[in-house]
């Protein structure tokens, strides 16, 4: 269906670009992900939140079609996005990274050109102006010839972003950019992610830190092994939609405004997500 | 004897200029795939591939067959059943590779046994006889250097992505299973090329030694490739003439060579060596008071489920 809709829609920021219907993950007999429903337009920034284990990274991955995906289908521009490949962007979470691998900075910022540049060529002059662009963008200029194990966690997943940004594409999924890193990267990223917005990409965010995701998406999907809510933020970020996906009774201690992160603690006999402490933000009137 | 006489005396035989073709062949063969198989972790791969070309190589020696097309078979097979066995997730994939090369090493060894100089055979085969390399075999030997060493540069990108960031490759929509597999085929062809040099139980040293030494020495891919191509040269050709000099065996020679090189970078290796980090080590020790990193995690607090309400 919907082969009509437009395939490069135009900056009309209506239109539903990524649709996400009824997606469903499993690895082997096990699902992982159960029907997922999304609709994301250009110029749209979603927090991906839930318990670990909950299935935020799978919801990326199975975006990505590097996931088994058993029912369901992903279409970005009305294509099927296992077609759009090269028009997806993806931050790994660190702790997937070799970092004893030896490749700089500007080595990992260039493989994010690799999808435009096919087999057998090498990357053009193009290719590293806009590399160089990204690396100047995040402020890794002076580390471009580092070997990325020198760097600190927070240059490190600048460096992925820059790599995400040096692929020029329209979606541009994050998997917990915000995890151990410093004040000031963790500004960058969030400029990053508003430019990102100002521009008409797409920004899936997956991440634990409720306070950044409450503040800087549009909306949010909850997931808990299968899709507990998905919705603007007013009417996401609630104590008890928060409870559904973390999956038991939710206490939101803490004074008011937000910038006093509250540790929140759930505790369910029945969760089978052990540690899924979360930070949470509470907006108390 | 002069340094001058000491390479040059040997080389007036010409079997000996022929194991020297063979063993700069080798050494840059092993040298430049082995820095990919050290970086993605494949050294027990390698050593496998290495036992599970074995009945191949076999076979085609009593059939009077090519020794290259035996073992190139056998490689591939073995490489498939690998990466197939080891998407059954009860079988680790370690298991999976003990399974399968001790099993074709088994086999090879028992085929061997019918030949009438199994003695001499399988020696020549487990321990190499560089000194007995024909004219064919060098130029083998040069042709299936080359498809690797012309593979590694074709596919330098996917390569480098595919063992660097395999969701990133697989998200790409690179055939990852595939470039695994030819990677494999590639490993295979190397250890074909080493047979003559080394023999086939110490393949695995001349895939893995030198791409360590060389990552030691070095922070960038490109550049450890080289180092690592280079010092399987250095390797080859300084184990050839000390053993022809000492009257030891050549594949051992080599393999204690590329040893000893792996043993100075890392002692010696400026930034990552041990003497290097000693002595930075040292220099603060003497000068800034120690300094204290404390990692602390914020306190997490446990409450009932009951307690207060959400």
């Amino acid at each position: 269906m919907a082969q009509e809709a437009a395939v490069a829609a135009p900056a009309a920021g209506h239109e539903d670009c990524l649709v996400i219907r009824g997606i469903t993950v499993a690895y082997g007999d096990k699902v992982v992900l159960k029907d997922v429903d999304a609709d994301v337009r250009r110029g749209q920034v979603i927090g991906v939140i839930g318990p670990n284990g909950g299935g935020k990274s799978t919801l990326l991955k199975a975006i990505l079609g590097i996931a088994p995906v058993i029912a369901g289908k992903v279409m970005l521009f009305g294509r099927p996005a296992s077609r759009m490949r090269s028009r997806i962007a993806y931050v790994p979470q660190r702790e997937v990274i070799d970092w004893d691998f030896p490749v700089t900075v500007f080595d990992v910022v260039l493989m994010g050109r690799y999808p435009r540049t096919g087999w057998l060529r090498r990357p053009g002059k193009r290719d590293r102006e806009v590399v160089e662009r990204m690396i100047e963008r995040v402020g890794l200029a002076p580390e471009r010839d580092t070997q990325i194990g020198q760097l600190s966690g927070g240059q490190q997943q600048r460096a992925f972003i820059a790599r995400a940004l040096a692929q020029e594409a329209d979606v541009l999924l994050l998997d917990e950019p915000l995890n151990g890193i410093d004040a000031g990267t963790q500004e960058v990223i969030l400029a990053i992610i508003e430019e990102q917005r100002q521009a008409g990409k797409i920004v899936l965010l997956a991440t634990h830190d409720l306070v950044s995701a409450s503040c800087a998406c549009d909306c949010l999907c909850c997931v808990n092994e299968r899709m507990v809510s998905y919705g603007p933020v007013e009417e996401t970020y609630t104590p008890e939609n928060l409870a559904d996906t973390y999956g038991g009774p939710v206490i939101m201690l803490g004074r008011s405004g937000v910038d006093e992160p509250v540790h929140t603690h759930h505790h369910g006999d029945h969760a089978h997500h052990h540690h899924a402490h979360e930070n949470l933000g509470a907006e108390h009137d | 004897m002069d340094v001058w006489g000491y390479f040059a005396d040997p080389l007036q035989y010409e079997f000996m200029r022929r194991a020297l073709a063979e063993v700069i062949l080798m050494g840059a063969v092993t040298g430049a795939i082995g820095a990919f198989i050290v970086l993605r972790g494949l050294s027990f791969i390698g050593d496998a591939l290495s036992h599970a070309i074995f009945p191949g190589i076999v076979i085609a020696f009593l059939l009077d067959q090519s020794i290259f097309a035996g073992a190139l078979i056998f490689g591939v097979a073995t490489s498939a059943a690998i990466a197939v066995v080891a998407t059954n997730r009860r079988v680790k994939e370690d298991s999976a590779i003990g399974v399968l090369f001790a099993g074709t090493f088994a086999l090879g060894v028992v085929l061997i046994s019918s030949s009438d100089n199994f003695t001499r055979d399988l020696a020549s085969f487990l321990f190499g006889n560089v000194l007995g390399v024909t004219m064919h075999d060098i130029w083998l030997s040069a042709a299936a250097g080359a498809v690797v060493i012309l593979l590694i540069v074709a596919l330098y990108k996917e390569l480098l992505i595919t063992s660097f960031d395999r969701i990133a490759a697989q998200a790409m929509g690179l055939p990852v299973f595939w470039l695994d597999m030819l990677l494999l085929v590639m490993i295979s062809l190397t250890i074909v090329v080493s047979l003559r040099a080394v023999g086939n139980i110490l393949v695995v040293a001349m895939l893995v030694t030198p791409a360590a030494a060389a990552r030691l020495l070095t922070d960038r891919m490109p550049v450890m490739i080289a180092l690592s191509a280079a010092i399987g040269v250095v390797s080859g050709v300084a184990g050839l003439f000390i053993s022809y000099h000492q009257d030891v065996a050549a594949g051992g020679t080599i393999v204690l060579v590329a040893t000893a090189l792996f043993g100075a970078a890392w002692l010696f290796a400026p930034g990552s060596g041990v003497v290097a980090s000693r002595l930075a080590r040292g220099r603060l020790a003497a000068g800034a008071p120690e300094a204290q990193i404390v990692f602390e995690s914020p306190e997490i607090r446990t409450t009932g489920s009951h307690e207060g309400g959400a």
